[in-house]
Parts: C-alpha cells; structure tokens; sequence
C-alpha cells in the first residue's frame, strides 16, 4: 500500500510555514522585520484553514507510526486557533520585545510538535512530537534574554521539562519492555491479551506523572507559575493554551487507545488526580496579586476540569475533552491577551494596577470578566457546557468528583470576581483611555464571541466534537 | 407559528442594553428614559400574556420550541402556565417600577441600567423556561450582575458592601452548585432509563426515578432552592445583601430573585422528584416555621429599616416554604399567590426606604421620626406596604396567606399554628418601625426634605395599585395560579399524599 502523503498536508504547511518565516526573517533587514507580524498572522490563518479543510480525510501513515482522523485534525485546528490568536493579539507585545525571527520560527514549529503529538500512533512519533514542542517552548520561554525572571524561568523549565521527559522515556520503555511493542493500538492488543505485569502499572504510572506535568496537574505543577510569570506573555498563553491541549491529545491516545486494558488500573487515578489538581489549583489561586501567577493557577485548575473526561474510557468523555479544549483556548489565550496588553501599556502584571480598567479599556475589561466567568463555568458562557459536558460523564461513577468539581468552580469566581472588582469598582489611579489597536481588538472580540456562542448555541460544535470522538475510537 | 412573544419580552431588555452601549455616559436623562421604555415593553407585553392566557385550557400556553442541543435534548422551549404566569409579571412589574426608583442613580447610570436590564433578563428567563437547560442559562446570568451592582453602587452601614455583595455572591453560588450536582445526576439518571436525552421539565417528570434517588437528588435541590429563597438556616445572606445593595437590586432581589427558589421547588424539584418531595416534606414544613418564627423575632430587634424588611422577607418566606412542603393544591396556591404579593410589598418596601435614604442619608430608626409630616406620599408608601406585610384585609397579602394556613393546618395542624401565632409578631414590628419612622412630633431638622415627586411616584403607582387591586378582586391572581397547581398536582397527586404528621 503506498503512501497518501496528502494526509500530511497539514504538517507540510506548517514546516513550510516555519522555514518560509526563518528565511524570510534572514532576508528582511532587522528594521524591517515587524512585517513578520502580519506575514505569521496570515500564514497561521492559512493553515489553520487548510488543516479544517482537510476534515474527513482520515488514514494511517507508515505502517500506524501517523494516524490521522478526524480527532487528531480537530485537535490541529484547536492548536493553529490558539497559535493565531496568540500571534494576532500580540504584535505590539513582540515589536516591543524584539527577536521577531526567533519568536515567530519557533512558534510555528512548536504547533508542529503539537500537530504531530495529535497523530501520534506510536511512542517514538510521540516522542519525537513532545520534545519539538518543549524544546521549542524551552528558548521562547527565555527569550527575553537580559531579563532575570525570564531566564531563570527558561532555566527551570529546562531542568525540569527534561526530567519530566526522562520519567516518560522510563515509563514507555517499560511498557516497550512487557508488551515488545511501541505502537500504541498493538499495545493495546498485547495489553488486552497478557498478564498485567508490575512492571506494566509501574511503567503506566511513570507515564502518567511524565504527561502529568505537561498538562501541569497537581503534584507536577510546581514549575507552571514561576515559568507562567517570568516568560513573555504571549507565550505564557501559548504555553497555558496549546502545549495543555496537545499534551491532552497524546494523554488521550495514549491512556484511552493504548491501554484500555488497564482501566480499572488508572481510572481511578485518574480520578484523584482531578480532584487533587482543582482543589489545589483553585485554592492557591485565591491569596494571588499577580494577575499572570493568578492565571496559572486558575490554568492548573482548569486542566484538573479536563482531566475528568479521561475518568471514564468512553466516546462521551472525549467529546468533553475535545469540547472543553477548544472552549480553554478561547478562554485563555483572550485573558492573556488583555494581560499582555495592559502590560505593555503599564509595563506592570499586579492585579491592583488594574484597577479603573473599565473606565480606561471598557473592551479589555468586559473581555477579561466574560473569559474569566467562563472558566468558572457561569452560564451563559462556554465554560458552563463544558463543564456540564465533562461532569455528566462521571456523575454515576464518581459524585464526589463532581461534588468537588462544582464547588471548587463556585470558589474560583471568588478569586475571579475580585479582579473584576479591582476593574469595575476601582477608581483609576492614572485615568488616561488605554487605545486598544485593531488586531488586539479583532482577537479580543474573536474569543468573546466564540466564548458567547459556544455557550448560548452549543449545538454545532458539540457535533463536530462527536463525530471526532466516534473516529477516535471507531476509526473510520 | 405564531408571534414569538416570550422571546420578546425577553430581548426587550437586551435591546434596551445594547442601545444603551452607545448613548453617551453623560446624558443621564436619555439612559434612564432608555431603561423604562425596555423593561415598559415588557411589562405591557406581559400583561397581555397574563391577561390572554386561557385558564379553561391550562398547561403550558405561548409555546415557542426550537432545538437547541440535540445530544443533550435541549430544546429552547419557553411557555407559560398558571405558575410562571404571575411570576413573570411580577418581574416586569418590578422591573419597570425599580427603574423608577433607581430614577436619581447619578454615579455611572450607563453601566448600572445595562447590568440591570440584563439581572431583569435572566430572572425573567428561569420563570419562561420550560427546559431545565435554559433554566440554568438563566438562573447563573443573574449573579454576576448583581454582584457587581452591590459593590459598586451599594451602601455600606453596617457591613460593608464588599462583605454584603460576596456573601450573597457565596451563598448563592455554593447553592447553585448543589442544584447543579442534582440536575447532571438526574439528567444522566433519565437517559440511562428511558435512553433519550430529554432536558424539558415534562420529559423529566415522565421518567420514573428510583424512589431512594429521589430522596437523594431532592435533598440537593432542596439546598440549592432553599439557599435561594432563603429558608433557614440558608438564610443569613438575606439581610446583609439586602442591606449592601442598592435600591433597585433588593427590589429585584427581594420582590423576584427569590422566589426562583420557590417557583424551582415547585416547578422542578416537586414536579420532577415527587417521592422525594413527600420524603423531605416534614423537614421543610419545620424548617419553614422555624424560619417564620426566628426571622420576626430578629426582625423584632433590628433597628436598621432595611435590616427589617430583609428579615421579614426571610420570615415571609417561612410561609412559603410551608405551604410548598404541605403539598395539596390548596396550599400551593397560597405559596405561589403569597410570592406574588410579597414581591409587589416588598418592592414597595425597598424602595420606599430608598427613598427616605436617599433623602435623609439614615435608615436608622432612631435616628428618623415624624416625616409623615414632611413626606407624606412617602408616607404612604411606606405605610401602604407596612400593612399589606401585616396581612391586612383588603391588601394583596391577606388571602394568599389565609390560604396557606387553610392548606397547611390540614398536614401540619400544630406546626401550623406556630406560624400563625407569628403574624402578631409581624404586626409589631412593622407597626413600630412605621410608627417611629413616620410619626411621631414633627422634626425640624427634616423640614428641608422634597417629597417625592414626578417619576419617583411611579413605583408607588403601579406597586400600590397592584396591592390593591389584588386584595380586592383576588380571582384575578388565582384563577391563573389555580389552573397552573390543579395542572400540576394532576401529575403527581399519587405520590405526594402527605399523612398528617404533626
């Protein structure tokens, strides 16, 4: 059976993408190089309309080393969403920063990394994808090279991004060692069939610790805020956004495809970890005053909410994931758009330097209140059909998870409604209008509306989320 | 089909929002006459919903379906029917009148009219609803603004309005997240026993729930609508926000919000759940009374107007909880007939104690005295309102709550007459703060108050007017709600005979 590279065209688009923008930046004279902003912009629209366009065309590729369906394409298109929106809101942010080349290249090729995390169909495909996506992150977290907080933070995320890798590389040997195997769907097979071994449940739970730190679940979470806080902004909502719904993808393949076996195994696991990573997320959010530590946190908890749609090894637990991820990026990469913002306008990220934003950026702050009250899951916004989604799936098995997910959601509009009151209640300590540019509006206005219609009119994306979960464990 | 009327009447103030967006912050006067003419579209639009509804037919009339969420079975289905009718006009009303008394709001009237068109919205949403998706839509929209509302236009006295607008925040939401619990678990419940998704109240109460379910899933509904109405001991919220928020949101709050959680009670929780209401039916008739007794006893020792009517809607609510727990369709009339005009007097009452706040800068008894003598139309609000809180004959109140005790003696006998015992209580202190509020020697140092005037008279017009009408022809109000509880107990009746326990 030969080859249909056309199955690939989207990863093709964004490797050309990233070496077109490489060479383009070597070319342009450094003066010239804030064209870049609009040259990615465009591109990522590109190919984030060729990746949807492609809907439909599934198929495996060397011999299920690649798998593309309709799940992995919609998690692409939920990345290249998330990457062009962090682009899009943030021209001003990178014209101020600099290293455009450096930014713009390793963004493009981070999404790779991701893309090819979503169709992994084996562990080395998977691999390969997570450490293209980190060691991308690794130098964008640091790119502010002459700043303290943004090295150190690149420094920690090197250290500990390599570990986390070195626990996933034991864990997946050790799965390779009992079942013979690295593909994931073979696996499965030999799982299903075999003994459960020690060595597999430890190898699974090495495996999950490793994934466990992408996604920033508590115990791993450690390193999240310190490296949320010291990046640039708009690759702190990249980081927040994209590498949690990739890592969420291969999480999903990997656990509900691979080892289905073992359910009875990680479930439960699963379960705690959930719990754990909301209760702890949300808490420690609340004492914050730094608006980009705040986000963390709450970030860390929202990933504790995705979490629970892998409790349950079925088709409606994905659909909730997928539902959730795409509703998350909306969510988190507006909220730190207008943090970016304001910070290069005030050059300060304190909660309280916010206060009168409503009197100076009407559009910043309702934006930032909407996306927020999203999060915590107040209708009639997104986040509500989400979590509704997600809690639906364990409320037989597991009550206490959703007791505990629907308070702890209640207690994260406390911490939430206090910025809003810093915004809304406050008077202005300098009373200037903050100008809101075209294309930070655009994107602004882009991630309410989703937020808005997602919630009030769910219908036609809970569709296109079920015919991805079908494929995902049906294929084709 | 034919007009979508409900959906109208709910976009009228979503309308009245976004006009709002582009009219200049400064022209206070345009903004205020925007308002009114919004939430006045609604109000004429609802009473001639009310005054067309046909009560031979009953059910569920002015039906709009279209599918909303086809895996969930949502449909966005709105109707009405004998208890959401009065409800939904008790918003409008309150709406229109608060606009009024919200009339000198002069701090950023733009963004306070905009959030509370769109509070007036989502309130008016969750009594139109007949989907309990839709419902929650709606019932979460309201918390946030008024949140918002309290701490930025709220009073702070004797708590601060930050402490007043968070607790309420709190309560509310801690509730809503045990109703939340209950409603996946019972959804998910229906769909592995019938295997349709189904989010209308209808198609819920179809499936047959197990009976120890029931039990369960009642108990957190009973939390989270308790919490709302604010049965004891979920109540203490009540008068502190109350006391935090500006005029117009405790009129809203007071008059409508809260009885969300009496109409969910009934409308879901009793309709949906019935074996589960029988079950818990006792511990909320005591709950009930215990809140009658201990909200007019604190009432009692309050020296702070508002501080009075929030502990005496707590109290009032007591009644209504009693009556909801009796469970015959004599003392759900009373129930729904007693929110009704609870809301109308207690609206009357905020803003009426607005008004002398705004006036006279206190809202401390001692502090008042005598202004019957500088203001009489405020006044006679406030007396207006003080007596139909009392039961007078001749006001709204007094049949509702004759009802309520003919319906619930018959369950409750003893428990009962507790309740009733309590009017004396009530007639005290509304009489006492009226009487050292209002009169008394005339004092000087109130001469230069202006009473109230032009559009400031109008809450007292329609509010006053309601109160009266409804205490003399009250068929009006309960032949509506008669055919909405016979319709309703027509379902459930076999399940809910409560014995007499008491």
């Amino acid at each position: 059976m030969g080859i249909d590279y056309s199955l690939l065209f989207p990863e093709f688009l964004a490797a050309g993408l990233g070496f077109a923008v490489l060479v383009l930046a070597l070319l342009l004279p450094a003066e010239a190089r804030r064209g870049l902003n609009s040259v990615t912009a465009i591109g990522l629209l590109i190919v984030l309309g060729g990746t949807a366009a492609t809907w439909g065309h599934q198929g495996t590729l060397y011999g299920g080393l690649y798998i593309v369906d309709n799940y992995a394409t919609l998690f692409k298109v939920i990345f290249l969403t998330a990457a062009f929106l962090v682009v899009l809101g943030n021209f001003r942010y990178v014209d101020e920063m600099g290293y455009h080349t450096e930014y713009y290249t390793l963004l493009c090729f981070a999404t790779l990394g991701m893309m090819v995390l979503a169709s992994a169909g084996d562990f080395i495909t998977f691999y390969l994808g997570l450490e293209l996506m980190t060691i991308s992150f690794i130098v964008l977290v640091a790119l502010r090279k002459f700043e303290n907080r943004s090295v150190e933070a690149g420094i920690k995320y090197v250290l500990l991004a390599g570990m986390s890798s070195a626990v996933l590389l034991y864990g997946l040997s050790l799965v390779y060692a009992v079942t013979g195997t690295v593909d994931i769907l073979e696996v499965a097979r030999t799982v299903a069939a075999g003994d459960l071994t020690p060595a597999l449940i430890l190898g699974l739970v090495l495996l999950l610790a490793g994934l466990g730190f992408k996604i920033s679940a508590v115990p791993f979470h450690m390193w999240a805020p310190d490296i949320y806080e010291g990046a640039p902004t708009p690759i702190t909502a990249y980081l927040a956004a994209g590498s949690k719904a990739a890592s969420f993808a291969v999480m999903a393949r990997v656990l509900l495809a691979g080892l289905p076996g073992l359910w009875e195994h990680w479930t439960m696991l699963v379960a705690i970890l959930a719990a754990i990573t909301i209760v702890v997320g949300n808490l420690v959010a609340i004492p914050q005053t730094n608006i980009k530590r705040m986000l963390a946190y709450s970030s860390i908890a929202q990933a504790g909410y995705i979490l629970v749609g892998l409790v349950t090894v079925t088709e409606a637990g994905v659909k909730a994931v997928m539902f959730y991820a795409l509703l998350y990026v909306f969510a988190t990469v507006g909220a730190f758009t207008v943090v970016s913002y304001f910070s290069t306008f005030t050059g300060s990220d304190e909660i309280r330097d916010m206060a009168g934003l409503s009197q100076r950026a009407p559009l910043l702050a309702a934006v930032m209140v909407a996306l927020m009250l999203s999060m915590a899951g107040i209708p009639p916004l997104a986040g509500f059909v989400g979590k509704l989604y997600l809690f639906m799936t364990v409320v037989e098995d597991y009550l206490w998870l959703v007791f505990i997910g629907l308070i702890m959601s209640m207690v994260s509009v406390y911490y939430y409604l206090r910025v809003t009151l810093v915004m809304y209640r406050d008077e202005p300590v300098d009373p200037t209008p903050i100008p809101v540019s075209n294309p930070v509006a655009i994107t602004l206005i882009v991630c309410l509306a989703a937020t808005l219609l997602i919630g009030i009119y769910p219908g036609p994306v809970s569709e296109v989320t079920n015919v991805a979960a079908r494929t995902f464990f049906w294929p084709w | 089909m034919h007009f979508p009327v409900l959906t109208t009447i709910l976009l009228a103030p979503i309308v009245g929002s976004l006009i709002l967006v582009f009219v200049p912050r400064d022209d206070h006067r345009t903004i205020k006459c925007v308002a009114a003419a919004a939430t006045g579209t609604s109000l004429l639009l609802s009473l001639y919903v009310y005054f067309s509804y046909n009560t031979a037919v009953a059910g569920v009339q002015f039906v709009e379906r279209v599918p909303w969420i086809r895996d969930l079975g949502v449909t966005w289905y709105l109707g009405v029917d004998g208890l959401s009718l009065p409800m939904l006009l008790l918003v409008n009303l309150l709406g229109f009148a608060a606009v009024f008394s919200s009339w000198n709001v002069s701090e950023r009237p733009k963004e306070f009219f905009i959030l509370f068109q769109i509070l007036v919205t989502g309130v008016m949403g969750t009594f139109v609803a007949q989907d309990l998706f839709i419902f929650l839509l709606f019932y979460e929209l309201v918390v946030i603004p008024i949140y918002i509302l309290i701490v930025v236009w709220g009073s702070t006295k004797r708590v601060t309005k930050e402490y007043a607008g968070m607790k309420l925040t709190i309560y509310l939401l801690v509730g809503s997240a045990f109703l939340l619990v209950a409603v996946i678990a019972v959804f998910v419940k229906s769909v592995s026993i019938t295997g349709v998704p189904d989010f209308s109240y209808e198609g819920l109460a179809r499936v047959a729930f197990p009976e120890d379910f029931q039990r369960f899933m009642f108990a957190l509904m009973l939390f989270g609508f308790g919490s709302l109405i604010s049965m004891w001991p979920f109540h203490s919220w009540s008068p502190d926000g109350y006391a935090g928020a500006p005029t117009a949101v405790s009129m809203i709050h007071a008059g409508v919000l809260k009885k969300i959680g009496g109409y969910g009670l009934i409308r879901i929780a009793i309709y949906i759940l019935p074996a589960g209401a029988k079950f818990w039916a006792p511990v909320m008739a005591v709950l009930g009374t215990v809140g009658v007794v201990y909200a007019a006893f604190a009432a009692l020792a309050q020296k702070d107007l508002k501080y009075i009517i929030g502990y005496s809607s707590v109290s009032h609510m007591g009644y209504t909880v009693l009556g909801i727990a009796a469970l015959n369709v004599v003392s759900l009339n009373g129930a729904i007939a007693y929110m009704f005009a609870h809301g109308i007097m207690a609206a009357l009452f905020f803003s009426t104690v607005g008004f002398i706040y705004e006036k006279t800068h206190t809202r401390w008894i001692p502090d008042l005295g005598g202004i019957a003598h500088q203001v009489p139309k405020i006044g006679t609000a406030f007396m207006l309102a003080g007596l139909a809180s009392l039961g007078l004959p001749g006001l709204i109140a007094f049949i509702p709550e004759f009802t309520i005790f003919l319906g619930a003696y018959k369950v409750f006998g003893g428990l009962v007459v507790l309740g009733i015992a309590c009017v004396i209580i009530t007639a005290l202190y509304v009489l006492r703060a009226a009487a050292n509020t209002l009169f008394g020697p005339r004092r000087s140092e109130y001469d230069y108050l202006v009473d109230i005037k032009g559009p400031e008279l109008v809450p007292l017009a329609v509010l006053g007017t309601v109160l009266v009408v409804g205490g003399i022809l009250p068929f009006l109000l309960f032949d509506v709600i008669t055919s909405g509880v016979e319709t309703l107990m027509a379902g459930i009746e076999h399940v809910v005979q409560v014995g007499r326990a008491y």
